[in-house]
């Protein structure tokens, strides 16, 4: 613990390195931007911008890749409260109080309480990650591969039963994302698979391509068929509003740290922000005094889905950081980078790379306090930002795409590929398939698969040995609770419902 | 959203149509990948389980998944819910084909070339700007992608016949 604390200040001293604090500021204003236009989201802007960081050193990569996430992170407010456009899902929530307060001319009050509450709501998370992750690595690095395989079991099985997606739709989102993890060579037989004689599949499907298609194509073609004009409210914030903002803030404590905790919750457990703000607000909206007042332009109703959002975005990082199983696309778009950048995640980072670890976790505290000093400033520019014409900036972002999937192999294929991943995004999300799990089983695939097939070797191909000690049974039943999670859940409804009745 | 498609009253092609075609193409997908894994051996061979061991095991799931996804569409009635409006899927398409070709493009003509292709074409036609404007925005952009991808982060892009003549 002691020790733990010395690192942390170790990598406080790395991240105030000028050359780093100002990677942070850059990532910070890029993320903000990412976040604000449409099309272009976390996990898809770090993926664009990843290949910028090759020639930079891990620890200042991470943290400029980290810092978009939560520029971006901030950014979805902003358009959500002034524009009515959630500019990312996890800020649609947002919209029902924060819009209404704009028209109100509360706009500046609403910004200040969005960007407070995301501030408390990330650092509740980085607290937890502070305190949670270490020990978690240091459980983690007795597990074998069975134990390894129980855990991806879980991360995915959490989808299923926890997205708001069909359960089917989920499994063959999933499933067609691990096939296509699994095309090209084989690495434990060397073998070549479901290439179907292009040699251009030899090295399998790249995630990053996947992400950069189905995030960012796949939301210029949704936005195209909306047909988006942007009509929003004027933006500035004056210190006096946000200082009589503040003092009314403390007063909310109790909503607050209930979101922080359902963020966490639902960040660590790979639900993702989306539903944690959602989660958030339905619950808030049941339990305040003023509930009935919520879609109204209600300051309890933009608290409560930005700190769980914040809570949830940040803490997707934990599994990432200790087992290497990201909790979310962007957080897979960083485990990603950890691989380019020669770095092999997993629970051995906190061993062997200690000043990677404790840097990028620094970096969270930094990140969160030098973000929201620049979106408290800096409102007014971003908010110009979308009323530059979407048929200008769609362009712009489809040139800034492609160039992101080129760089990724150096390949004119991948970007063939990206704009078939584009159309592929854009039915997946017309048909409400999930694409979050698709990515992840995209990155993950191998690994889970290699564990699966490990383990499956050491017993003699018995499937007995997902459940021979207390251990990687206990995670294999709680994957298995997860999977059926929403089963369970509505016959305890009903079973309740009776006797409520009887 | 799909939704407001329907207040509009302009016409289009089905929703439940559209998901039940969806169904049978990964269920497609899921087929190729149980194909591909007997292709390779789904066995037990001398090094464990076989190259296609797991992949058959995913494309057996797609097929099922699939299949009850296909069920589930087939037995929701018509409601008259559209995919989206025949005036929508035009602007998708009309999205989806320049973005192509600009794709096809670049391996010939590089990227800064035929992403300034792309975007006064887009200006042009969707924005309605004029040729003066288009052609500076087309300009400008390219060549500030230039200076930070070939100058500041030495990430080199594919260049064409009009970067060689600049000597690059």
């Amino acid at each position: 613990m002691i020790e733990d604390i010395v690192n942390l200040f170790h990598g406080f001293a790395v991240v105030v390195q000028p050359y780093n604090l100002v990677l942070m500021v850059i990532g910070i204003v890029l993320g903000v931007i990412v976040g604000v236009l449409p099309g272009l989201g976390g996990a898809n802007g770090i993926a664009i911008l990843l290949p910028l960081t090759f020639s930079m050193s891990p620890t200042s990569a991470i943290i400029m890749l980290s810092c978009i996430y939560w520029g971006a992170l901030f950014g979805g407010a902003i358009t959500s409260i002034l524009f009515n456009i959630p500019g990312e899902p996890w800020s649609v929530a947002t919209t029902f109080d924060g819009h209404p307060m704009a028209q109100q001319g509360r706009a500046g009050e609403a910004l200040t309480a969005a960007f407070t509450s995301s501030f408390v709501g990330a650092l509740f998370a980085v607290i937890v990650i502070t305190l949670v992750a270490p020990l978690v690595a240091s459980f983690a690095l007795r597990f074998g591969p069975a134990e390894i395989f129980a855990v991806y079991f879980l991360a995915f099985a959490s989808f299923v039963g926890l997205s708001k997606e069909p359960p089917f739709k989920t499994i063959v989102a999933m499933m067609l994302g691990f096939a296509l993890g699994a095309v090209g060579l084989d690495q434990m037989t060397g073998q070549l698979r479901l290439t179907f004689g292009f040699t251009e599949m030899l090295n399998g499907f790249d995630f990053l391509i996947a992400v950069i298609g189905l995030f960012g194509i796949g939301e210029i073609l949704l936005t195209m068929e909306e047909g988006l004009s942007f009509k929003g409210k004027a933006a500035h914030i004056d210190p006096k509003v946000v200082w009589q903002t503040w003092k009314t803030l403390p007063r909310y404590w109790m909503l607050s740290l209930r979101s922080c905790l359902i963020g966490c919750w639902m960040g660590i457990s790979p639900a993702g922000a989306t539903p944690a703000s959602f989660m958030s607000y339905g619950i808030a909206k049941r339990i305040s005094k003023r509930g009935k007042n919520f879609g109204n332009g209600e300051i309890e109703g933009v608290i409560a889905p930005e700190t769980a959002a914040h809570a949830a975005g940040t803490s997707a990082l934990l599994p990432m950081i200790a087992l290497g199983v990201p909790g979310s696309p962007t957080a897979a778009v960083l485990l990603g980078g950890l691989l380019i950048w020669g770095l092999q995640p997993g629970p051995l980072l906190f061993v062997e790379q200690k000043d990677f670890v404790w840097g990028l976790i620094a970096s969270m505290y930094m990140g969160n306090i030098v973000g929201l000093l620049i979106v408290l400033t800096c409102v007014p520019v971003f908010a110009a930002i979308l009323r530059i014409p979407f048929s200008v900036i769609a362009p712009v972002i489809l040139v800034l795409c492609a160039i992101g999937a080129y760089t990724v192999h150096n390949s004119t294929f991948d970007v063939l590929m990206m704009v078939v991943f584009g159309i592929l995004g854009y039915f997946m999300k017309k048909f409400n398939y999930p694409m979050a799990p698709m990515v992840l089983a995209i990155v993950l695939g191998d690994k889970a698969e290699e564990s699966f097939r490990q383990s499956l070797l050491s017993s003699g191909g018995n499937l007995g040995v997902f459940f021979s000690n207390v251990l990687v049974s206990t995670i294999m039943i709680l994957g298995i609770i997860s999977a059926f999670w929403s089963v369970i859940s509505n016959t305890w409804a009903k079973i309740r419902g009776k006797e409520a009745t009887a | 959203m799909s939704h407001s498609a329907n207040e509009a009253g302009g016409t289009g092609p089905s929703h439940r149509k559209g998901e039940i075609w969806f169904a049978v193409f990964m269920g497609l997908m899921g087929a190729l990948a149980i194909y591909g894994a007997l292709k390779v051996g789904i066995g037990w061979g001398a090094e464990g389980p076989k190259a296609g061991f797991f992949p058959f095991y995913l494309g057996l799931f797609i097929v099922i998944g699939s299949a009850i996804n296909l069920l589930n569409a087939m037995r929701e009635p018509e409601t008259g819910k559209l995919f989206a409006e025949w005036s929508q899927l035009r602007q998708v398409v009309s999205v989806v084909i320049p973005t192509t070709a600009y794709v096809l493009a670049i391996p010939y003509l590089g990227v800064y070339v035929s992403s300034a292709l792309l975007i006064a074409g887009f200006m042009k036609y969707f924005g309605q700007y004029s040729w003066l404007k288009s052609v500076v925005v087309a300009v400008v952009v390219p060549l500030l992608l230039f200076v930070t991808f070939e100058q500041w982060f030495l990430v080199p892009l594919p260049k064409g016949p009009v970067e060689n003549w600049f000597g690059y």
